[in-house]
């Protein structure tokens, strides 16, 4: 009788995979169908969920590392030219290329995408902290200095609040590319949206389902970031 | 750790220069002729999609920027196009118009269109504003000053945009396989063919060829920045040495 209701079980199951992604199933044959997409929406909540991890952990990575780099280099300026070329060279390899030449490295699975996701990310931020840090007034810094700040202390309190919405359009921009590079992240394992369109290319309504959520994403993300600049910039809404 | 690390990556070199069996033992895959072949449809569907991006773009960049109108669309173009996938844009093209070389190129034009034309926008609008100021006192037509002053003063931030729009595609070409069109990507896509070795084996030619194009590219701004520009820039940018040369993406952080 178990294994009666065993068989059954994964006779539905299998019933049910095949069914996923029947084209016939949509009326006028293949065509992009509201119905089928809400009906079908479950078989998106995963990948769509493992699309979000991908693009914020390697989004807040990318973001404490490349900071640290910028401030490193802001110190010592010498640094500065070389960091932004290593950083750009990482950003102009194929996507597809470094997930699977990470692969022997790593390992398949999603921590591979977190690394070239995290790697992607680099450029976009680093290049903003830098000319954030850069842009800020020298008088300003001088005025800190004649208060008796330290360098430390002007750093934190003075150069880094003063880059911040520099700062964080370089993030806002990461956000966006990060969403769209991890589309890719399938071919290293981490699945995501992408394995979504992957599983059926010619299908309308499952590209357009998994393509529309990937924007909305980016999207999000984005607008997301952009409260978070209005919150910790209070002085920016002031003196508008 | 390092000798699975050797074995896979001497194994994937093995196949870039040497022909095997596939997998299954049907075919003769890998070596140099295939790979050439690979190479060759690569560069010729990203160099047809680059064409016609620069063609369609630069145009409509000078024009809108000479005008100074329709900044918002100009500007927001290169966002939105950041924020659509290129696997979306791709599968969307195989879905509604089919497989072929002409719909993926279609579909990698609209992805290099947007950084072209947001570069050539702010580039034509950062053009100072006393040489446009005497370009109009010496009598030059609206055409005259497109073409002789700022097209070439805008060129640096324009041929920035044609790089980040070359990067793309040539990395987005690795999926045009899915779309019958035999690219480099054809091992990625196909690994029950090709396994473990042709994969990687194209993605080492993949990365090689992408970072070899871009220093290409590089390298061609001596040919297509005129040299009194290249000069005028190396010494205003004196000051600020990290920016000396154009970083890959030009949009001028502050506004993006």
């Amino acid at each position: 009788m178990i294994a009666l209701t065993g068989l059954i079980t994964v006779f539905a199951q299998n019933g049910l995979q095949q069914e996923t992604f029947n084209a016939d199933k949509c009326p006028g044959n293949n065509g992009i169908c509201v119905g089928w997409i809400l009906d079908h929406f479950g078989n998106y909540t995963t990948p769509l969920m493992q699309h979000i991890v991908l693009s914020v952990v390697p989004l807040m990575a990318g973001f404490v590392i490349a900071t640290a780099l910028a401030i490193f280099a802001h110190r010592l300026r010498f640094l500065q030219g070389p960091l932004l070329v290593f950083v750009t060279i990482l950003f102009t390899i194929p996507s597809i290329a470094a997930f699977l030449i990470l692969i022997p490295l790593i390992g398949f699975g999603t921590t591979t995408a977190f690394v070239a996701l995290t790697a992607y990310t680099l450029v976009l931020i680093y290049r903003n902290v830098i000319s954030g840090l850069g842009g800020v007034p020298r008088s300003t810094v001088e005025a800190a200095q004649g208060m008796g700040l330290s360098d430390n202390q002007i750093l934190w309190r003075v150069e880094l609040p003063l880059a911040l919405p520099t700062i964080l359009a370089g993030v806002r921009i990461a956000a966006s590319s990060t969403v769209g590079i991890a589309g890719f992240a399938f071919f290293a394992g981490a699945g995501g949206l992408g394995r979504s369109i992957n599983e059926s290319f010619s299908f309308r309504g499952n590209v357009v389902a998994a393509g529309l959520l990937m924007v909305l994403l980016a999207a999000v993300l984005e607008l997301i970031v952009l409260a978070i600049q209005r919150v910790l910039t209070p002085w920016e809404r002031a003196t508008r | 750790m390092t000798t699975v690390f050797a074995s896979a990556f001497g194994d994937a070199i093995d196949y870039i220069f040497h022909q095997r069996e596939s997998v299954a033992g049907t075919v003769q895959i890998g070596g140099l002729g295939e790979i050439g072949h690979f190479v060759a449809t690569h560069l010729e569907l990203s160099f047809a999609a680059l064409a016609v991006a620069m063609l369609v773009s630069i145009p409509i960049g000078l024009v809108l920027g000479h005008l100074g109108k329709a900044q918002f669309l100009a500007i927001s173009v290169s966002n939105v196009g950041r924020a659509v996938p290129a696997i979306a844009l791709i599968a969307f093209f195989i879905a509604f118009f089919g497989v072929g070389f002409s719909n993926v190129c279609l579909a990698l034009i609209l992805l290099g269109i947007p950084p072209i034309l947001t570069n050539t926008y702010v580039g034509v609008r950062g053009v100072n504003r006393t040489a446009l100021d005497s370009a109009r006192a010496m009598g030059m037509s609206d055409w005259q000053i497109i073409r002789g002053v700022e097209l070439p003063l805008a060129m640096p931030t324009i041929w920035t945009g044609v790089r980040i729009s070359l990067v793309s595609i040539v990395a987005t070409a690795t999926i045009a396989p899915y779309a019958s069109v035999n690219t480099l990507g054809l091992p990625i896509i196909n690994e029950q063919i090709y396994g473990d070795p042709g994969r990687l084996g194209a993605c080492i030619v993949i990365a090689l060829l992408t970072l070899g194009l871009d220093g290409l590219f590089v390298l061609l701004e001596r040919v297509v920045i005129p040299r009194g520009v290249r000069v005028a820039r190396r010494s205003s940018r004196s000051d600020r040495s990290v920016f000396r040369r154009p970083s890959i993406l030009a949009r001028s952080p502050e506004t993006t």
